[in-house]
């Protein structure tokens, strides 16, 4: 690798002073005369009928300046990834019918403190009729199980089929040649982002009537199209302003936060600011939801893997999100770094009545990673090889095909192995130590 | 709850705020002394990142009625360290790339102190223990402690 | 009952950029009358240190001092397009945009530096704010002069833009098939564990990682996302639950003491080393590697587990309680 001057110099951090005086600035340090404060009232059972809303006393208590509900969001759905085709619409911004998770957002009270607005926000009155909700994949996919989507099974359909597949050879062939038939089932069940820092926002409508948002999103721009489509304003007329974040991790991008307080601000005619609790971050943010993989390998005597089947269910919770997204990256990563020719994978994106799942660090790979892994040290296990060198057979060459027919290139596991070996003193066969990411004749 | 009037010291400087008296200190020093330095992670003392030094003592501000400050000195990151005028443990978190976003830095530098100032040579495991109350997310919270070593060793 | 030690390893690869593509990154580059470079970004630093990285790589393809570039970011109505900062996607994306960018504004720098020097701009070197003929280090003109004369004299600009994109051509809905990323990193985990057979307990002792990044721009940094990332990953392993009784729905953590993560004191002793082989088509060679460093703790600690006391932990998080029933089945069906 070429030497180079400033790159691959261990520089010190150009905010690194600012951050060590605590002079970084972050959202939350963001504030404007008349400034209002935002919290939000959110359902307190996991599936049932909204019928109604009552939020007079809310907004006849002293301090409050409005109370935002389902009626004042101009477009009253929240479907993130539709500019990537990800639909139908089923999230809406706020409650209007239907009550989907415990914690989904109904109405949110504006006032002149954060103190005021938790008041007032007890006095807001819900009539929910409450149904039987469905908790998990299992119960989703049930036989009779209530379809809790309008679209009448409780999956996300991938081009009219309820799984991502990728495929290539053919598995049962697979099957019949190999010697052992090897199963795992893994499961990750759901943990948070939990940055330091919670999810905030402060919107200030500007006299000429533009918007500006100080949010600590991680995604600035998409933010901002997202927030046009729900207020129904070309979105030139909004100024997404950030870029510090205090941890993010996928946590905060979800455009959950700004659109409610962007209303509460364009109806109050003041600066809005929403914090969320800790309590909000753990309870209500989106988590990662559990994903179990079922794995069945057929696997030669010496070692090579040479039929991979896998089933994969994700809890994706309520609504979309960026789930339908995170669960086809994690369709296409579910095979692994290894060479296997034939290879069947379904990745079932799948709905609850739970906190709704979406993008934390890893994405849909952390998941995969874990299951190759371990089923890899199993097969090792079962047919009493090393688990170092099961992997330096298996390991994909650049020049070979991947489960989803892409020509591997720029691999590099072999030689990770070899530098981690050498660390801790692994002694491997010669074979192990000599081969190549490049060695693959074709 | 009627406003009642508390003053106490600010990083040496005598100042008074007018608040209910169990408004919690970290919402005082944000929102009324603008010590931005001092952050909200949690409002459950259980991220630290509020932290600031009572009587030379690490508390989580954000559980502190503005009461309890009544007659104390209080002291936050401003009052340890400034860019003109850098502590060591600022210098030593600054060289070992101890902050990544940022946000438990101010936590983390004003426990840190506090340690120092009772124990100016604590062992490894003193200084892991006074970091209990301090969460980080991004660094993993070695090269927290590789700083705060730093500056032991080099005392 | 007894203190069993057991090592596992976990080989991972990770996919750079947004899944199939489709996420661009745009850049904006522009030089002041006296030779500083400010550059336009509306991205965002979560801790993960783009703020520092970008100057390097702009100084770096300019030739000119890393103090003298400046890097504006966080306002739409200051900076083009950028998709956001996840899927480990920045450093390749914005670099690639940035390189871009500054390419563009070095070309326009060096036509006013030939004009100025009466050479041709391909003979031309920059290198630590200094531009001279290559090979007669003697006949050079400060970039401070050049901009200056471009400014002022010549009437001209010293800018630039950049975009990457990687298009994205959807997935055959048969198959699957499809091109998912720009590149893969690579890593492999050692985990060594102790497993008390009494209590169920499970310590992590050490961890061994060997990252592949294609290019470590900031080595330092590079460092801080492997420790940080293990130590996530050994918290999602062995503590995080956001319904510790899953499926059951509660209890229901809302705060940081019900909510078990890794503190201080649970920080295993770790060992890292970064191998730089380059990439395809990522900026100096870089590939992202920003998640994956949370991803080889849990299959590592999994199969050191195994390999300490015989048992299969498959679901996540490992707590004692899974273990000692394992060790319960494993001692029943062993019989």
């Amino acid at each position: 690798m070429k030497q180079l001057g400033i790159v691959g110099e261990s520089v010190k951090r150009r905010d690194g002073i600012a951050h060590v005086t605590g002079q970084t600035r972050y959202v939350d340090d963001v504030s404007y005369p008349g400034m209002l404060w935002l919290k939000m009232v959110r359902a307190p059972v996991h599936r049932g009928i909204l019928k109604k809303v009552d939020v007079s006393k809310a907004e006849a208590y002293p301090g409050v300046h409005a109370v935002v509900t389902a009626k004042d969001v101009p477009n009253n759905w929240y479907t993130i990834l539709c500019l990537i085709g990800v639909g139908p619409n089923d999230e809406p911004v706020l409650a209007d019918t239907e009550i989907m998770w415990r914690g989904e957002p109904i109405c949110a009270v504006v006032a002149e403190s954060e103190e005021i607005a938790l008041e007032a926000a007890q006095l807001v009155e819900l009539d929910i009729e409450e149904l039987p909700p469905v908790m998990t994949v299992d119960e989703a996919l049930a036989e009779g199980a209530p379809a809790i989507k309008k679209w009448g099974n409780n999956t996300f359909m991938y081009e009219g089929k309820p799984y991502r597949r990728v495929f290539i050879g053919d598995v049962e062939e697979g099957f019949a040649k190999a010697d052992h038939i090897i199963e795992g089932t893994y499961q990750l069940n759901p943990y948070d982002h939990v940055p330091v820092e919670t999810q905030t926002c402060v919107v200030k409508p500007e006299p000429d009537g533009r918007l500006t948002v100080h949010s600590n999103t991680q995604a600035l721009y998409f933010t901002k199209d997202n927030l046009g489509i729900i207020l129904q304003m070309p979105d030139y007329k909004i100024r997404l302003v950030g870029g510090t974040v205090g941890g993010g991790f996928g946590g905060k991008v979800d455009v959950v936060i700004e659109p409610v307080t962007a209303i509460a601000a364009m109806k109050t005619g003041r600066p809005v600011k929403w914090r969320w609790t800790r309590t909000e971050e753990f309870r209500n943010s989106s988590t990662v939801g559990m994903y179990r993989m079922h794995y069945k390998d057929g696997v030669m005597n010496d070692g090579r893997i040479i039929a991979r089947q896998v089933i994969s269910y994700h809890d994706a919770g309520a609504y979309h999100r960026h789930s339908p997204y995170g669960v086809q990256k994690h369709a296409f990563n579910l095979a692994g770094p290894y060479n296997i020719p034939n290879v069947d994978i379904k990745a079932y994106c799948v709905y609850t009545n739970r906190q709704p799942s979406s993008a934390l660090r890893g994405f849909g790979v952390t998941p995969a990673s874990f299951a190759i892994e371990v089923q890899m040290d199993k097969i090792a296990r079962t047919l009493g090889m090393d688990p170092w060198q099961i992997r330096f057979l298996n390991a994909y060459r650049n020049g070979q095909m991947k489960a989803v027919r892409k020509v591997v290139e720029d691999a590099t596991l072999i030689e990770t192995m070899q530098a981690a070996a050498k660390m801790v003193g692994a002694e491997l066969p010669e074979w192990c130590w000599k081969a190549r990411s490049d060695d693959w004749k074709g | 709850m009627e406003l009642v009037t508390i003053s106490f010291k600010l990083n040496g400087r005598p100042v008074a705020v007018v608040a209910s008296p169990l408004e919690n200190l970290r919402d005082v020093l944000r929102e009324k002394l603008q010590v931005l330095t001092v952050k909200a992670g949690c409002g459950q003392g259980g991220c630290g990142s509020c932290t600031v030094l009572m009587n030379g003592e690490p508390v989580v501000s954000c559980l502190t009625p503005i009461v309890n400050a009544q007659g104390q000195e209080i002291t936050t990151l401003e009052g340890i360290g400034t860019f003109n005028n850098l502590h060591p443990l600022q210098q030593a978190f600054y060289d070992n790339f101890a902050a990544q976003c940022g946000y438990c830095s101010s936590g983390m530098i004003t426990v840190a102190k506090a340690l120092l100032d009772h124990n100016p040579h604590p062992s490894r495991e003193q200084i892991i223990d006074a970091l209990a109350g301090n969460v980080c997310r991004c660094t993993g919270y070695v090269p927290i402690i590789q700083a705060i070593e730093q500056v032991t060793d080099s005392k | 009952m007894a203190i069993k030690r057991g090592r596992g390893i976990a080989a991972l690869n990770y996919p750079t950029g947004m899944n199939l593509g489709g996420d661009p990154s745009q850049a904006l580059i522009y030089m002041q009358p006296t030779g500083g470079f400010v550059v336009k970004l509306a991205c965002t630093d979560l801790g993960q240190g783009l703020k520092t990285v970008v100057p390097q790589m702009v100084a770096e393809t300019l030739g000119v001092p890393l103090e003298s570039v400046n890097i504006e970011t966080g306002d739409t109505d200051s900076a083009p397009h950028d998709m956001g900062q996840f899927a480990s996607r920045s450093t390749h994306r914005v670099g690639n945009a940035v390189i871009m960018a500054a390419k563009e504004a070095k070309k326009q720098l060096l036509e006013v530096a030939a004009d100025e020097m009466e050479a041709s701009p391909e003979d031309l070197v920059i290198s630590d704010g200094e531009i001279f003929v290559r090979g007669v280090p003697s006949k050079k003109k400060s970039v401070f002069d050049v901009a200056l004369a471009a400014t002022f004299k010549h009437g001209k600009t010293v800018s630039g833009r950049g975009i990457f994109l990687k298009q994205n051509h959807g997935v055959d809905p048969e198959t699957g098939a499809c091109d998912p990323d720009s590149t893969e990193a690579h890593c492999t985990t050692v985990a060594d564990v102790e497993v008390d057979t009494e209590t169920g307990d499970v310590k992590v002792l050490k961890l061994w990682s060997a990252y592949e990044v294609g290019r470590a721009i900031n080595p330092k940094m590079v460092q801080g996302q492997i420790v940080g990332g293990s130590v996530m990953g050994i918290g999602i392993a062995t503590k995080e639950a956001s319904f510790p009784n899953y499926p059951q729905f509660d209890p229901h953590p809302g705060s940081f003491s019900e909510y078990m993560m890794m503190g201080a004191a649970d920080v295993p002793e770790m060992e890292s080393t970064i191998l730089e082989m380059g990439s395809v088509d990522g900026p100096f060679g870089v590939k992202g590697v920003g998640e994956m460093t949370a991803n080889s703790p849990l299959p590592a600690i999994v199969n050191a587990i195994y390999d300490a006391v015989g048992v299969w932990i498959t679901d996540l998080p490992v707590t004692p309680e899974k273990v000692l029933r394992a060790l319960e089945e494993k001692e029943l069906s062993d019989k």
